[in-house]
């Protein structure tokens, strides 16, 4: 008998995998009799030879600042995140509502601003949003759609309730780990997926095939990804999911326009292209358009987009809707376009710009997480209990000069999962990204990127800060 | 095809193809000198000139070494054509092509890349060294046997054995002149048994032995240097190099042989045919060493053109009518 399960304690902690000390949920009893059946270090071993796995497929990320070539393997763990089949219904049609709000937020933001009007969102909210992209204004994408392709960061914690946590509205990245992460699992637990039915993520790359040639009229529009290079952090999903859909992985070089259509170079003369998976940033799309300093981009692909000559999936812009202000009035905004309550609510936010919730913020900043809202990926994140003095007071200056640039929120205990530890399991918190399609119609992936904090006790599961990920079961 | 993603796939596999033959370079020269009569000293400096980089080594080393010079072809980070260098550079290229070449493939290029990274930071022994070189040659293979059965033998395919074969006629070319800058003892010696010695460890660098006495059965200087200059089946000689580059040019862009439409094909398909309608006289009328040297130059020069062909950026010109027509 290797692991002894009778001993794992969720600590008051809401544990995924177990009620309480000793005792498995419902869902993950197989799972965990099959762990205990092993042989000593037979889980390690696993663990190991994942890892192994993972290195050869070259599944690393190169670390930021670091100039020697310095790469690391995607940190992994072998215990997955079971989520039962109606935990995940409610998942799937929150998403779907929040998306549908959203787009419609989008659309209207950057035409008749009735929402403005109506005096739901204060208009300074979003004419001081740095995402809010005043070229874009009466721009009509393809079927009003903004926003085709969303990531939404979902928590869990001690009521047993998700919430939403940060919704990803431009280039949402991850999605390539869950796939790879469901393979890496198929070899390590092939005896479990027998026993288990898992839902497949592997229908991915083809849904969002088909997303993207729903942003064209033609019958078989040429499709690219557009990516910054081999030097970003997220090339090798760019990469994956090319080869997975077999289109085109371009960079901004590749393209070029002319008379006003969008071309790419190659070995024979240019060729047309219809429809862009850009994973570059706004400001970097078009130095004609956004940014005049920039080197980047492709000239004149702005005013293409407009003239409805090329496709842009997510289009410009969509970044205003997922401005850490601007999430604080979704509830509202899915209230107002679809007169619905809102299936998955939102985490309590205070912001700094209204001068009660600052003044709140101020005095209870040793409780709270406060996160700039123009940022992503941990950064410009202030834990408060986790947070020494100077830091707290540091925060308090930054807050102090730019509050339309803070949101605080309660620091949440968020839910754990096993995760192996040298040769047991300990709890580790994790978060949950699904990944949300819009094309003919709005879809979520049965699954996503448990991201959970390899650190004891750290809440930050972000890997540029000691996070890892595990693969997320959905059950049917 | 994207240019870009041509260009990467032709210099990912002339990174390969070089690694492997920087292996072959440094077992010939093993080979030689372990035949060298007792008080000889080695000889190393001929290998830093075969390469063609001795200024550069000589910069930052001075004199040649046993040490220096494997250490420099094998793990020197600054070397942009060492082993190592040549590995991280094909696994860029390969990582910037990952959805055109097969997972296979890439997973092939990668396991090389971290077989070598490995190998070469625990340092190198006589030992280590042989099999090292002889892993580095496996992997090669492994991969070029991978790109075949399971990358369609289309253009990219043609743009991967158009880099392969390119890189390797003129690394053929250089083996040889190994043989060139190894100097014999005295010069009484050339012909004697022991120079036949050299001659046949060269072959066996090639790997070219026994298809070598299979069509010439004994050791002669002319015979060794016609199989690898000229022979059109053997496919480390540089003959047959020339023709299976020039048909995957001629596939790339449709046309036919016998003509051209771009100067890659007219300066592959002369160079070619100098070695279709030449003999061993041919190659050493003006000595052997200026022979591949001048070769060498020639090689570059196709090089060059196919960058200019292909790869190079340039303006793209559609005649406005043609584009307003096409418009939804």
């Amino acid at each position: 008998m290797g692991i002894r399960f009778s001993q794992y304690d969720p600590e008051g902690f809401y544990d995924e995998l177990y009620e309480e000390k000793g005792q498995p949920r419902a869902g993950s009893t197989l799972l965990l009799k099959k762990f205990a059946s092993l042989p000593e270090g037979e889980l390690r071993k696993r663990q190991e030879a994942a890892e192994r796995v993972i290195l050869n497929m070259g599944m690393t990320f190169s670390i930021y600042g670091s100039n020697d070539g310095h790469e690391q393997i995607f940190p992994f763990d072998i215990v997955p995140r079971i989520v039962t089949a109606s935990d995940w219904e409610q998942i799937d049609s929150g998403l779907c509502q929040r998306i549908r709000a959203l787009n419609l937020f989008i659309n209207d933001v950057y035409h008749d601003q009735k929402i403005l009007k109506d005096g739901v969102i204060p208009a300074e909210l979003i004419y001081t949003s740095k995402s809010f992209l005043q070229p874009c204004m009466g721009l009509r994408p393809p079927r009003g759609i903004w926003c085709h392709i969303a990531g939404i960061d979902l928590v869990r914690i001690s009521d047993g309730r998700y919430y939403v946590l940060e919704d990803n509205t431009r280039c949402p990245s991850g999605v390539a780990y869950v796939l790879e992460a469901r393979q890496v699992m198929k070899r390590t637990f092939p005896e479990l997926f027998e026993a288990y039915r898992v839902r497949p993520v592997d229908g991915y790359p083809s849904q969002l095939l088909e997303t993207l040639r729903s942003l064209s009229e033609l019958p078989d529009p040429t499709i690219v990804i557009l990516t910054p290079g081999i030097f970003n952090s997220a090339y090798y999903e760019h990469s994956l999911l090319a080869q997975k859909m077999g289109v085109e992985l371009v960079e901004a070089n590749d393209l070029v326009v002319v008379d006003g259509f969008v071309h790419m170079r190659t070995t024979k003369g240019s060729q047309r292209v219809d429809v862009i998976y850009r994973r570059i940033n706004d400001d970097y799309l078009d130095p004609l358009a956004f940014r005049r300093d920039s080197l980047l981009g492709v000239p004149g692909l702005i005013e293409s987009y407009k003239r409805g000559r090329v496709a842009l999936a997510n289009s410009p812009g969509t970044g205003v809707s997922d401005d850490k202000a601007i999430y604080a009035y979704v509830p509202k905004i899915i209230n107002y376009y679809l007169a619905e309550e809102p299936i998955l609510p939102n985490v309590p936010t205070y912001l700094c710009s209204d001068r009660r919730d600052r003044t709140y913020v101020l005095e209870h900043l040793g409780e709270l997480v406060v996160k700039a809202t123009n940022e992503a990926g941990g950064y410009g994140m202030m834990i408060g209990p986790h947070a020494s003095k100077q830091e707290r007071e540091d925060c308090a200056r930054r807050i102090e000069a730019d509050p339309r640039n803070y949101i605080a929120q309660p620091t949440l205990a968020l839910s754990r999962v096993p995760t192996l530890v040298d040769d047991h399991l300990e709890g580790r918190h994790v978060d949950l990204r699904p990944y949300v399609l819009y094309g003919r119609d709005v879809s979520v992936l049965p699954g996503g990127m448990t991201r959970v904090a390899l650190r004891k006790g750290s809440l930050v599961v972000n890997s540029s800060q000691g996070g890892g990920n595990k693969d997320t079961w959905v059950l049917s | 095809m994207l240019s870009r993603v041509a260009s990467s796939i032709y210099w990912l596999n002339r990174y390969i193809e070089r690694a492997e033959n920087y292996a072959r370079f440094i077992e010939v020269n093993l080979n030689m000198t372990l035949d060298l009569p007792r008080g000889t000293t080695e000889q190393w400096e001929p290998l830093v000139f075969t390469t063609g980089d001795h200024e550069s080594f000589a910069e930052r080393y001075g004199k040649p070494t046993k040490e220096t010079v494997i250490q420099f072809l094998l793990a020197d980070p600054a070397n942009a054509n060492s082993i190592l260098s040549c590995l991280v550079a094909a696994r860029e290229n390969a990582r910037s092509v990952r959805e055109v070449i097969s997972s296979d493939m890439w997973e092939q290029v990668n396991r090389f890349y971290l077989m070598v990274r490995d190998a070469l930071s625990n340092g190198w022994s006589r030992q280590s060294l042989h099999t090292f070189l002889t892993e580095v040659k496996a992997n090669s293979h492994l991969f070029l046997g991978i790109t075949d059965a399971t990358m369609s033998h289309g253009e990219g395919w043609h743009f991967a054995r158009l880099g392969r074969l390119l890189e390797r006629a003129d690394k053929t070319s250089r083996i040889l002149d190994v043989k060139y800058f190894m100097l014999l003892p005295t010069v009484d010696e050339v012909g004697t048994p022991f120079d036949i010695i050299q001659w046949s460890a060269l072959l066996k660098s090639a790997s070219a032995l026994e298809m070598y006495y299979k069509r010439f059965g004994r050791i002669t200087p002319d015979d060794v240097t016609a199989f690898l200059i000229l022979d059109s089946t053997f496919p480390r000689a540089i003959r047959y190099c020339l023709i299976k580059s020039e048909d995957s040019l001629h596939a790339i862009s449709g046309s036919e042989h016998g003509a051209y439409q771009n100067h890659a094909e007219k300066r592959l398909g002369r160079l070619r045919a100098e070695l279709d309608f030449g003999d061993i006289e041919d190659c050493l009328i003006g000595g052997l060493h200026e022979f591949l040297d001048r070769f060498q130059g020639q090689i570059n020069f196709v090089g060059d053109a196919i960058y200019e062909t292909f790869f190079a950026p340039r303006p793209i010109h559609i005649h406005s009518t043609i584009v307003g027509a096409e418009a939804q």
